[in-house]
C-alpha cells in the first residue's frame, strides 16, 4: 500500500517552546485516519505544521511522495485541502464560497470562473447535500450546514488528502453523524484518503479505521482503531478509568467512562 | 454567470452615469453659473474668460477630485479586505495622518525645491509609507492579530501626527506656516496641471494593481489563514496591497490635504448594494469615489460663496452623519 502522507521525524513548535517533538506516522492512500489524544498533546500544532503555517524545526512531510516544502502553496492546495473546526465567516452566498475552492486551479488572468469552475463547484455541493442552499449566505446557515459547505469547498480543490481539524467539535449528534457519515461515504466511495483529529474516542472508533493515538508531543501508540483504543492505553494517556467495549450494532470498539460511584461499585 | 455580468455592466453603467450627471454640474456650478447650453456653446467658442474658467480651474479640479476621491476610497476598501474589518481606511489607520506629517515636514526644512513640484508628494509618500510600516509590524507580526488595538494604533498615530504638526506651526516661520496651514485645510484647488495628472495616473494605475490581485482580494475574504490553504500567497499579497494603499494615498494627501472619511463611507455603501465580490466593488468604488468627492467639492465651492470651505469640513459632515445613518437603520452594513 502506497501513502499519501508520510510524516518524518517531525519536530515543530511556537518560538522556543518545542512542542511536536519527533513524530514519523504514515497515512495510506485511501484510509481514513484518526488523530486522537488528550488537551495539549500537540494535536493542533501537528495539523498546524501539516498545513504550513508552523515552520519545521527538522524532519520532512512527504504528500504523494513531494517534499511538502518543495511545492507552491497552489500546488499543495491541489494535494491537500483544509477544514477547520471554525472559521471566519465570510458575507458570502455557498456557491460564492464553494467556488472559491476552484483557486488553485485558476489561471493568473482569469476574471470569470470557467463552466467547469461551475461545474465541479457544483457536483460537490451536491455531493455534501448543500447545493439547496445554493444561493443562501453562508454565515445565516446552520452550523452543521457550515461545515458540509467548508466540506464541498475543500472537496472542490480535488484533493489527494482531506485534513480536517475536529470537524464534529462544535455539533449537535444530529449534525455530527451527518458530517462523519458523509466523511466516511467521501472516503469509501471517492477512495479520498481523509485525516483527521477528533476529539471524541468513541467517534473516532467508530468511524476511523486506524488512529493514531497522541501524548505530550509524541505518538503513542497507533495502528487499527481495535489495536488503539484499548482500556491500557487510554488510562494511560488520558489519566482517567474507562472501559473499552464493542459497539454491539457496528462491532467497533468504544469506549466508556467510569465515574467515582461506578468505581465504588 | 451571464445574468451576473448583466448586472455587473449595468451598475458600473449607472455609476458612470452618475459620474457624468456629477462632472456636469460641477462644471455649471460655481462663482459662474452656467446652463448646459450656455457651457456648451462657450466649450465651443474657445476662447474669452468663462472658457479659460472652465479649462484652467474647472476640469482640472474635476480631474483631482476623481482621482482623489477614486484613490483613497479604493485603498479604503483594499485595507478592509486585508484587515477584514469595516473600520479600516486610510484616516483610521493613521496614513493620512503620516503623509500630511511627512509633507509638513518638507514644507519646514525647505527641501521643496530640490524635487520642484514633486517634492510634496513625495513626502507625502514617505510620511504615509512610514506609517504603514508600523501598522504592518504592529498587526502582522503576531499570529493572532487584534483589530481593536490596530484602530487604537492608527487613531493614536493620527492624534501624534497632528500634534506634530502643531508643534512644526507653532515654531516655524510666517511664510511656511502660511503654507502648511493653507495645505492643511485640504482643496482640490491645484494650480499645477501637471500635478493633477500624476495623481490622476497614479490612482489608475492603483486601480490597475488592484485589479492584478482581484481574485487574491477575494479569496483574502476567508481568511488570511484559509486564503492560505486555497493556495493565496497571502503574505506577498498583503505587503503589496500595503505599499500600492499608502502610495496613492500619500500622493492624494500630499496634493489636497486630509480628506477624512472618503475611504469608509463610499466602500460601504457599495459593498452594501453590490455585495463582497472585489471584481465588481473595485471599479464601483473607484467611481463612487469619484462622484463622491465631486459633489463635495460643488458643496464645499457653493455653500458659502465667494469664499471656499475646506472640502474635509464637507467629506466629515455628509460622510460621517450618512454613515451613522446608514449603521443605525441596518447592521448589514458591519458584515463581511
Amino acid at each position: 500500500m502506497t501513502n499519501i502522507l508520510s510524516i518524518k521525524n517531525i519536530v515543530s513548535g511556537y518560538g522556543d517552546k518545542t512542542i511536536i517533538k519527533n513524530i514519523s506516522f504514515e497515512v495510506g492512500t485511501g484510509s481514513l485516519t484518526g488523530i486522537i489524544g488528550p488537551n495539549a498533546c500537540g494535536k493542533t500544532t501537528l495539523f498546524r505544521t501539516i498545513t504550513g503555517d508552523i515552520s519545521l524545526n527538522s524532519g520532512e512531510i512527504f504528500i504523494a511522495q513531494k517534499d511538502i516544502s518543495k511545492l507552491t502553496l497552489k500546488e499543495k492546495a491541489k494535494k491537500i485541502a483544509i477544514v477547520t473546526q471554525s472559521f471566519d465567516l465570510p458575507n458570502l452566498s455557498v456557491e460564492e464560497y464553494v467556488l472559491l475552492g476552484r483557486y488553485p486551479y485558476n489561471n493568473r488572468f482569469q476574471f470569470f470562473e470557467s463552466n467547469k469552475d461551475y461545474e465541479v463547484a457544483h457536483k460537490y455541493m451536491k455531493l455534501t447535500d448543500t447545493y439547496r442552499y445554493k444561493d443562501q449566505q453562508i454565515n445565516k446557515l446552520s452550523g452543521g450546514a457550515q461545515q458540509l459547505v467548508a466540506i464541498a469547498r475543500a472537496l472542490t480543490q480535488e484533493p489527494d488528502l482531506l485534513l480536517l481539524d475536529e470537524p464534529t467539535s462544535h455539533l449537535d449528534i444530529t449534525h455530527q453523524v451527518q458530517v462523519l457519515n458523509l466523511i466516511r461515504r467521501l472516503n469509501k466511495e471517492m477512495k479520498l484518503s481523509v485525516l483527521m483529529i477528533i476529539h471524541d474516542l468513541n467517534l473516532a472508533g467508530e468511524y476511523c479505521e486506524n488512529l493514531v493515538l497522541m501524548n505530550a508531543g509524541k505518538v503513542h501508540i497507533m495502528g487499527t482503531a481495535e489495536e488503539v483504543l484499548n482500556y491500557k492505553d487510554i488510562e494511560e494517556v488520558y489519566k482517567t478509568i474507562v472501559i473499552t467495549q464493542k459497539n454491539p450494532i457496528s462491532n467497533k470498539p468504544a469506549v466508556f467512562l467510569v465515574s467515582d460511584e461506578g468505581n465504588t461499585i | 454567470m451571464n445574468q451576473r455580468l448583466k448586472k455587473w455592466v449595468i451598475n458600473v453603467g449607472s455609476l458612470l452615469i452618475l459620474l457624468l450627471a456629477a462632472i456636469l454640474l460641477a462644471l455649471c456650478v460655481g462663482e459662474m453659473n452656467l446652463s448646459p447650453t450656455e457651457l456648451l456653446s462657450i466649450l465651443k467658442s474657445k476662447s474669452g474668460i468663462e472658457y479659460s474658467i472652465i479649462v484652467n480651474i474647472r476640469i482640472p479640479r474635476i480631474l483631482l477630485a476623481i482621482a482623489v476621491g477614486g484613490a483613497l476610497s479604493i485603498s479604503g476598501l483594499v485595507l478592509q479586505a486585508i484587515y477584514r474589518n469595516p473600520l479600516v481606511e486610510p484616516y483610521t489607520l493613521g496614513i493620512s495622518g503620516g503623509a500630511a506629517l511627512g509633507v509638513a515636514l518638507g514644507i519646514v526644512f525647505g527641501a521643496t525645491s530640490i524635487f520642484s513640484i514633486f517634492s510634496l508628494p513625495i513626502y507625502g509618500i514617505i510620511g504615509a509609507f512610514i506609517t504603514i510600516v508600523i501598522m504592518y509590524f504592529l498587526s502582522m507580526r503576531r499570529t493572532h492579530l487584534n483589530i481593536n488595538s490596530i484602530l487604537l494604533t492608527g487613531v493614536m498615530i493620527s492624534f501624534i501626527t497632528s500634534s506634530a504638526i502643531m508643534f512644526l506651526l507653532a515654531t516655524t516661520t510666517t511664510e511656511k506656516l502660511q503654507n502648511i496651514i493653507f495645505w492643511t485645510m485640504g482643496s482640490l484647488d491645484e494650480p499645477n496641471i501637471t500635478l493633477v495628472y500624476l495623481v490622476l495616473t497614479t490612482s489608475l494605475l492603483g486601480l490597475g494593481v488592484f485589479y492584478f490581485f482581484v481574485r487574491q482580494l477575494n479569496a483574502l475574504r476567508l481568511g488570511e489563514s484559509h486564503a492560505k490553504y486555497i493556495g493565496v500567497n497571502t503574505s506577498l499579497i498583503i505587503k503589496i496591497l500595503f505599499v500600492v494603499a499608502s502610495i496613492i494615498t500619500g500622493i492624494s494627501v500630499a496634493t489636497v490635504g486630509v480628506i477624512g472619511f472618503v475611504g469608509l463611507v463610499v466602500p460601504h455603501l457599495l459593498r452594501y448594494w453590490l455585495g463582497n465580490d472585489y471584481r465588481i466593488l473595485l471599479i464601483s468604488t473607484f467611481l463612487g469615489g469619484a462622484i463622491f468627492l465631486i459633489l463635495s467639492d460643488v458643496f464645499a465651492r457653493t455653500i458659502i460663496s465667494p469664499n471656499e470651505l475646506p472640502i474635509g469640513v464637507i467629506t466629515g459632515l455628509i460622510g460621517g452623519t450618512i454613515f451613522i445613518i446608514a449603521i443605525s437603520k441596518t447592521n448589514k452594513l458591519l458584515k463581511f
